[in-house]
């Protein structure tokens, strides 16, 4: 695995591997104990769009793992004098990147990047494509409290058109034999998204009525302004995570974000503290697993040289 | 000038026959059987020879981008791929919509002296969808279509207007139709694989609705209208719907709508990008039917000429847009005349007879008429490769695709501007 591009790429086989390697660094994460797998190597975090966990997790991953690691602030950089992606990309291999993490809002960008460069492209996140690092410590959270995915219901709840979040999850969770439903308003879940492999519902309830695991998205609150959704509000009231909404669950359904959370928007705020809320086990499970993708990804490229 | 004698070519005309062609200077003297010497002989034994081929939708960005394409390398081009006629859209800067600006480009293709270039008016000003442009002006710059293609006339009233005022000095209206609200911030076809690969869709709402306003003006108002890039079932429904009811409306599809399936967007090649996108398999077939049935009428291309490094980018920042002068031929007999969806004449309908015939422009194989004439070998196949092309965009899709069928001769008023599949540097 020389990029990780998407989930999509991925074999069910490869995700487990992944997520074996990634429970290896979180005993590592909790013993305070450090790795040299990537030492000597450099890898570079390009990120056009705003990140709070992602960036840090993947810088702190990459220290636990003895890379050297640089973080290119794009508001402050050439970019914003205007430089092609390809150029800033081309300038970063100039100066020996191994390994390149990029976050930005247009789709396809990390592979349009793999193609024109030499260092391993990692991506945290594309437009509205992909964000594998995400769905990989979805994966290991649930993993971790259920023991397996397989077998494993799942609800993804809101804003799915715009989510790269629910369109790696989706495409993983099939892969590892889980059943997925998304629900959220009808402006909001996309016609064809049953192609990747989920069931879709208008009704919230509907959705979690069954579930092992409820997952709540991001909601971009300028969404009113296009004319997707009425209000807040009314958002909160039908397709937020509610103790309402979570009173028609038979299961005893755990409750993932992948933050930032809109608190009494997508997610109660009573609720993010609350006993099912596996939130905040989720940012450091989100390191762990960044440290075993940039192992894996280092290590083929040492294959590869 | 002299002459030159085209010998032994299946002429593509009402149907196919094989005769030789004199040209004298700059028209056609005689068709039959010549046994007279002329100072060039073109070897047409096996190969097809078409009255001139002509491209109702080019861009060739001069005056301001001329980075992307010049009027001499866009004419180049055509000259390339078997078209002696292009209509240029007005998107330049400035943008054409006074006479200053046409008479320009007129200037700019006499001095290239490669094909016949005319310049396509704007029907507002700027492009911007408000005042009408100076279209009596253009008129005597030699215009003979109006559009703001690209930048479609959102108010209904400005386009019935438009439309109006044009009709009333005969100009043809060529609609690019789109409800810009319906397809804002979209870059490729809303569907499954815009879900899969994540990117802003483009709803065929867009097309259609757009379509369909500007059929019921054309209907209501009793002005002919003509429909570009048609792309989606439903737009060819809607023109196969509009011409069953006797209203005067004609229409184009492209190459890439018959060649391709929106799955090729799936890698992200920028390539690919275009407006309107490429659609599904089903809009695919339904454009193919529509060619076959004659809802549509013309093949135009949409030469739409970006530079290397404008396309060198994320997939919404590239812009829309395919470099189509040479490849459209090659792309239309292997697609539509080799798997016997149409047969040749019918393509020589598609892409001389009907372009020539809506526009005005007239012409056809027969003796008195100007020697514009494209020549064709059915038997040569070729593999597209971007870098060779001779316009400036290298932006094709079809790069590495195998395509048959091959313009050998292109000859504009007498002139031989491609020889035996060579361009040669006009005199």
């Amino acid at each position: 695995m020389k990029h990780l591009l998407g989930i999509e790429a991925l074999t069910a086989a490869d995700i487990t591997g992944l997520l074996d390697r990634a429970e290896d660094a979180k005993q590592r994460l909790l013993n305070r104990k450090k790795s040299d797998a990537l030492r000597g190597k450099s890898v570079v975090t390009l990120f056009y769009e705003n990140s709070t966990r992602t960036k840090l997790s993947f810088e702190l991953a990459a220290r636990y793992t003895g890379a050297d690691v640089s973080s290119l602030a794009v508001s402050t950089s050439s970019v914003n004098k205007g430089e092609s992606l390809i150029d800033t990309g081309r300038t970063l291999d100039a100066l020996l990147a191994d390994i390149i993490v990029i976050r930005h809002a247009v789709s396809g960008t990390p592979l349009f990047l793999s193609g024109q460069i030499a260092a391993s492209v990692i991506n945290a996140g594309d437009g509205m494509h992909e964000h594998p690092t995400q769905a990989l410590l979805d994966f290991f959270t649930m993993r971790e409290r259920f023991g397996g995915l397989s077998g494993l219901s799942v609800a993804i709840l809101g804003d799915v058109a715009h989510s790269r979040v629910a369109r790696s999850n989706i495409l993983g969770l099939v892969k590892l034999g889980a059943s997925v439903t998304v629900a959220g308003p009808k402006t909001l879940v996309p016609k064809e998204i049953e192609r990747l492999g989920c069931k879709v519902v208008y009704a919230a309830a509907d959705a979690v009525k069954d579930a092992d695991v409820i997952m709540g998205l991001r909601l971009q609150l300028e969404r009113q302004r296009s004319a997707l959704i009425p209000d807040a509000g009314e958002y909160n009231r039908f397709f937020g995570i509610t103790p309402a909404l979570l009173a028609h669950n038979t299961r005893n359904a755990v409750i993932l974000h992948p933050g930032p959370v809109n608190r009494d928007v997508e997610l109660d705020f009573s609720l993010v503290e609350s006993a099912p809320s596996l939130i905040h086990g989720q940012v450091l499970n989100g390191v762990a697993v960044r440290m075993a993708v940039l192992e894996t990804v280092a290590a083929a490229k040492r294959e590869e040289a | 000038m002299g002459t030159i004698l085209i010998k032994n070519g299946s002429l593509v005309r009402d149907g196919v026959r094989v005769a030789d062609i004199l040209i004298k200077d700059d028209y056609i003297s005689r068709i039959g059987r010549i046994d007279r010497g002329a100072d060039e002989t073109v070897d047409a034994e096996g190969k097809y020879v078409f009255y001139g081929f002509c491209d109702m939708h080019t861009h060739l960005r001069e005056p301001g981008f001329t980075h992307k394409e010049t009027v001499k390398t866009g004419a180049a081009a055509a000259a390339k791929g078997g078209f002696t006629d292009i209509f240029c859209m007005p998107n330049t800067n400035p943008v054409c919509d006074s006479e200053v600006v046409a008479e320009f480009i007129n200037r700019r293709a006499e001095q290239a002296g490669y094909v016949r270039v005319h310049p396509v008016g704007a029907i507002t000003k700027g492009l911007k969808g408000a005042e009408l442009s100076a279209m009596a002006g253009l008129k005597t710059a030699g215009v003979l279509a109006v559009s703001d293609d690209g930048c479609p006339v959102s108010d209904g009233a400005v386009m019935r207007r438009g439309m109006e005022y044009a009709d009333g000095l005969g100009l043809l209206v060529l609609s690019h139709s789109e409800d810009k609200s319906l397809s804002a911030g979209g870059v490729v076809n809303e569907g499954a694989n815009s879900v899969a690969a994540g990117l802003p869709g483009i709803s065929r709402a867009a097309e259609e609705a757009g379509i369909a306003r500007d059929l019921i003006l054309a209907e209501t108002l009793g002005i002919r209208i003509h429909i570009c890039h048609v792309s989606t079932r439903g737009g060819v429904e809607l023109v196969r719907y509009f011409k069953r009811k006797g209203v005067a409306v004609t229409a184009e599809t492209c190459p890439h709508y018959f060649a391709l399936n929106d799955a090729c967007i799936l890698d992200y090649n920028t390539a690919a990008k275009v407006n309107p996108p490429i659609r599904t398999e089903d809009d695919r077939k339904a454009v193919i039917e529509g060619i076959a049935d004659g809802a549509i009428d013309v093949i135009a291309t949409d030469h739409a000429p970006h530079s290397a490094g404008e396309k060198a980018a994320d997939f919404v920042g590239a812009p829309f847009g395919i470099s189509g002068l040479e490849t459209a031929f090659s792309l239309s007999y292997t697609i539509l005349v080799q798997s016997g969806i149409i047969d040749i004449v019918k393509l020589g309908d598609l892409l001389s007879a009907a372009p020539r015939r809506i526009t005005g422009l007239g012409g056809r194989l027969r003796e008195g008429e100007r020697a514009d004439i494209t020549v064709i070998d059915p038997d040569l196949s070729w593999r597209i490769d971007a870098q060779r092309l001779v316009s400036m965009g290298k932006n094709t899709p079809f790069d590495g695709v195998k395509a048959h069928g091959m313009v050998t001769e292109t000859i504009v008023s007498g002139r031989r501007l491609v020889r035996e599949g060579r361009l040669v540097r006009p005199c």
